[in-house]
């Protein structure tokens, strides 16, 4: 029914309705979960989404937006009864400004686009998730994407100063806009990091920053991932605010080691550390850092300085998830973020617990902002292991509660983690989700069942599996 | 008075003003009752239930409670060598931190650290219908659920009392300087633009009668170098001029007559209003003292990409803030409706949308 209102309207939009083309929207990065939909529906233009949604509001339909499928959650996954809307046809920079620092640009322009487009002008975006060169805006302001540089440069609720959106009701807000605030609600917060349940975005205003004039870089090894943690809150409590602070722990280590012999130190833990700003600035801190590395019991630093060097102190940490994908056939990434003062803790819990599951995790993350990751790995042609590796994740997204934090700190909830949204939240409160989406899509046709759960039931779902070493889109790096 | 008792307290005072339909008044330190729109309902004070719950340094993160004073916050950061980013104005110091938060109300440094709601991490609120929850956490990055925490930043109290903040704070600068220029208001317009778009360590403009005052932060050997490219004269009580700016005591500010907000993009043009203006934000907020007419004000903010607020003074009643398109008021009625199906949390006070 849904379909038929689609190839009806007019200017005519092109529709997908043909299983075999239709497959490419099966699924997106999270792979645990698949449906042909209906149709897949790719307008051109504001308009022809505001007429897609109505069509769609009419027969009732569910939309699923997808901008380029990279999200891990599950956000972008269809159910057989839904239309897919995908935006990329939408990938118009509109403008970039260079006195005002905006870029204004549709929701299916590529993240690192954003940033080439703005180099002439000495500019750049700065939420940069790993998938950004291939991960499109729209899909950055739905799960308000973070990545390597959020602690001194903010999330994409940040970076993004307005917004025009199509509600389930299919009218067109504008949201925010070229001044440092707007009348009324925040609806930009509300919008941004709401998974498609709120709005299908047309069109974003983005923050463009000053591209830093000098960017330091220093990778230290320590005899114990404990001791890279403490060494961490040591930085911080410096008053120094890195760029970047990664952490990478020995089973991580062994894997990049043994797949890009890159001589790393052998250590059970590395921090790469990038510090950036004015010339004065950057290499002020970076000698403050050097000194606390050490300080810290750090047993080697490395340190670069121009784009080559620092590539290869890099390299370990994007190369991170291909080697272990090369090394272990399946594995499940988790993402959860904690108060950085549990790190210590929190990582040797997960070690214990995965002893006592039998399984070995590996960690690599943004320590900086406590944001972790572990890869719990598993083989699923073992009977009964990827229940266990799913258990594991389980209690250690459980863990993240215990401690203060959060079941996810960048990659959404979508399908993925509706059970852990019962742990973190009470009734009342996802009761209030609730309520919000019912505010901008009373008829609920947008991306329902993703991102809050209801409150009769909690689904059991798992994560990023990766099968038989395959990663979803193996040509990005993951980290 | 225990975290339990008082915010249980708040909920069954909220549930029967809710079944009586009987307007409730949040009310902080009330330093800023003259904002928004006109006050009605009985008091509900947050000021009892104040003080930190958590703070470490290490962090970055601090959780208060909302009735918490402004100073008591700024002189415990300070002491850690911290401070609240946003740079919040307190306009008294029975200021507390709920009202800030209430009234989105950032400081000079706004352009460039985010305003309150950039900073805000997490909130316990009462919703209109009694009910204590939490949203957002005391982490840097967190994406489970809507973001209802930040939708509190600016709410006025319409949605919720909010009961506990959380938010991320960050090392005080080593090092201020404030240079002064004199230009006209189109090259100010021009210059503070141009270097907002350089890697230089700015952290406050205001432009005011011909003479521009620029505050640099950051490593001092950054600011030293910042002071030479851009030359200028440096003034030696900086610190004095931005707490005078931030805290409305300049003699800008002194007259009674209204005051208006027009808060536009920051490359718009001069506005021709006629009246005396002082320009902040990177030219992104623009003070307006005088006798405008609410259809001017809205009309000249509105071409210049933003929106205007009646801030302090004039006829309250007439109107304060900036109409909403009649899409997103919807929106704003359906939130309403949902956090406080009642409408007795500070009915009224945001005024541009029929509850």
């Amino acid at each position: 029914m849904g379909a038929a209102a689609l190839q009806a309207l007019h200017p005519p939009v092109s529709v997908i309705l043909d299983r075999e083309r239709l497959a490419a929207f099966e699924m997106d990065a999270y792979i645990q979960k698949r449906a042909l939909p209906l149709a897949a529906v790719l307008p051109d233009d504001e308009s022809q989404v505001q007429a897609v949604v109505k069509a769609l509001k009419a027969t009732g339909t569910p939309i699923v937006s997808r901008g380029a499928g990279t999200g891990i959650s599950g956000g972008a996954t269809p159910t057989p009864d839904s239309v897919v809307l995908a935006l990329s046809k939408m990938r118009r920079i509109v403008e970039i400004d260079r006195n005002a620092r905006l870029a204004v640009v549709e929701p299916g322009v590529r993240n690192l686009a954003v940033s080439e487009a703005a180099e002439p002008a000495g500019l750049f975006f700065a939420p940069d998730p790993s998938s950004q060169s291939i991960s499109s805006i729209g899909g950055n302001v739905a799960e308000n994407a973070g990545g390597i540089h959020c602690l001194k440069y903010g999330l994409t609720v940040h970076n993004v100063v307005g917004v025009r959106v199509i509600d389930g009701d299919g009218d067109c807000l504008e949201i925010g806009g070229r001044s440092l605030d707007s009348a009324g609600y925040d609806l930009l917060a509300v919008m941004t990091g709401s998974e498609g349940n709120l709005g299908v975005v047309t069109q974003a205003t983005l923050r463009l920053l000053p591209r830093p004039e000098v960017t330091e870089t220093l990778l230290a090894a320590f005899d114990s991932a404990t001791e890279a943690a403490e060494c961490v809150g040591s930085i911080i409590g410096a008053g120094i605010v890195p760029a970047a602070l990664e952490m990478m722990d020995r089973v991580v280590i062994e894997a990049v080691e043994r797949s890009m012999h890159l001589g790393l130190p052998k250590c059970q833990a590395l921090l790469l550390v990038e510090v950036d700003g004015i010339a004065e600035e950057a290499t002020d801190m970076r000698a403050r850092v050097e000194a606390l590395l050490h300080e810290s019991g750090a047993r080697e630093v490395r340190t670069a300085s121009d784009e080559a060097e620092r590539a290869n102190l890099w390299k370990a940490r994007k190369g991170a998830f291909a080697a272990l994908a090369m090394m272990y056939p399946d594995y499940y990434t988790m993402d959860g973020a904690i108060p950085r003062r549990a790190l210590p803790q929190v990582l040797d819990r997960i070690y214990e617990l995965a002893n006592e599951a039998g399984l070995v995790v590996g960690n690599v993350f943004h320590a900086g902002d406590g944001n972790l990751h572990p890869c719990l790995f598993y083989d699923g042609t073992k009977p009964g292991e990827l229940e266990r590796s799913e258990a594991l994740g389980g209690r250690i997204l459980e863990l993240c509660i215990d401690v203060g934090g959060t079941i996810t700190g960048e990659h959404g909830v979508g399908l993925e983690k509706l059970k852990q949204m019962c742990s973190q939240f009470r009734e009342p409160e996802i009761a209030a989700f609730h309520d919000v989406k019912h505010a901008f899509d009373p008829a609920g046709i947008l991306n329902p069942g993703k991102a809050v759960p209801t409150l009769k039931r909690c689904a059991e779902w798992g994560g990023l599996h990766v099968r038989a070493g395959r990663l979803p889109h193996p040509d990005i790096p993951r980290f | 008075m225990s975290e339990t008792q008082f915010i249980q307290q708040v909920c069954e005072r909220v549930k029967d003003h809710a079944a009586r339909k009987a307007p409730l008044r949040i009310v902080g330190g009330g330093t800023k009752d003259f904002y928004g729109g006109p006050l009605v309902g009985e008091g509900l004070s947050i000021a009892p239930y104040s003080g930190i719950v958590a703070y470490e340094p290490r962090e970055l993160v601090l959780t208060v409670r909302a009735g918490t004073r402004l100073t008591e916050i700024e002189a415990a950061l300070a002491a850690e060598g911290q401070m609240l980013p946003f740079e919040p104005p307190g306009y008294g110091d029975a200021a507390t931190i709920g009202g800030t938060v209430a009234c989105n109300f950032s400081g000079p440094r706004r352009p460039f650290a985010g305003a309150a709601r950039d900073l805000v991490l997490g909130a316990r609120i009462v919703n209109g219908k009694g009910e204590d929850l939490s949203f957002g956490g005391r982490v840097i990055k967190n994406v489970a659920g809507y973001d209802v925490s930040r939708l509190m930043a600016g709410a006025l109290g319409t949605l919720g009392v909010m009961t506990e903040l959380s938010f991320k704070v960050l090392p005080k600068p080593a090092a201020e300087a404030t240079l002064v220029f004199e230009m006209d208001e189109a090259r100010m317009i021009e210059s503070v633009n141009r270097w907002a778009g350089q890697p230089l360590p700015l952290s406050a403009t205001a432009w005011e009668d011909g003479v521009l005052h620029v505050r640099l932060s950051g490593a001092a050997a950054a600011v030293a170098s910042a002071k030479l490219k851009l030359g200028g004269t440096a003034l030696a009580e900086g610190e004095q001029f931005w707490v005078k700016l931030r805290e409305h005591r300049l003699d800008f500010f002194a007259d009674g007559g209204p005051l208006w907000r027009l808060s536009v993009a920051q490359t718009a043009a001069p506005l021709k209003l006629g009246q005396p203006q002082l320009i902040e934000w990177g030219g992104g907020l623009r003070w307006v003292r005088g006798p405008l007419s609410l259809q001017q004000a809205r009309d000249a903010a509105q071409q210049a990409g933003g929106h205007a607020t009646r801030f302090r003074g004039g006829d309250r009643g007439a109107g304060v803030f900036h109409p909403l398109a009649p899409a997103v008021a919807k929106i704003h009625r359906r939130l309403k409706h949902a956090f406080d199906p009642a409408g007795i949390l500070n009915p009224g006070r945001m005024d541009n949308f029929q509850a």
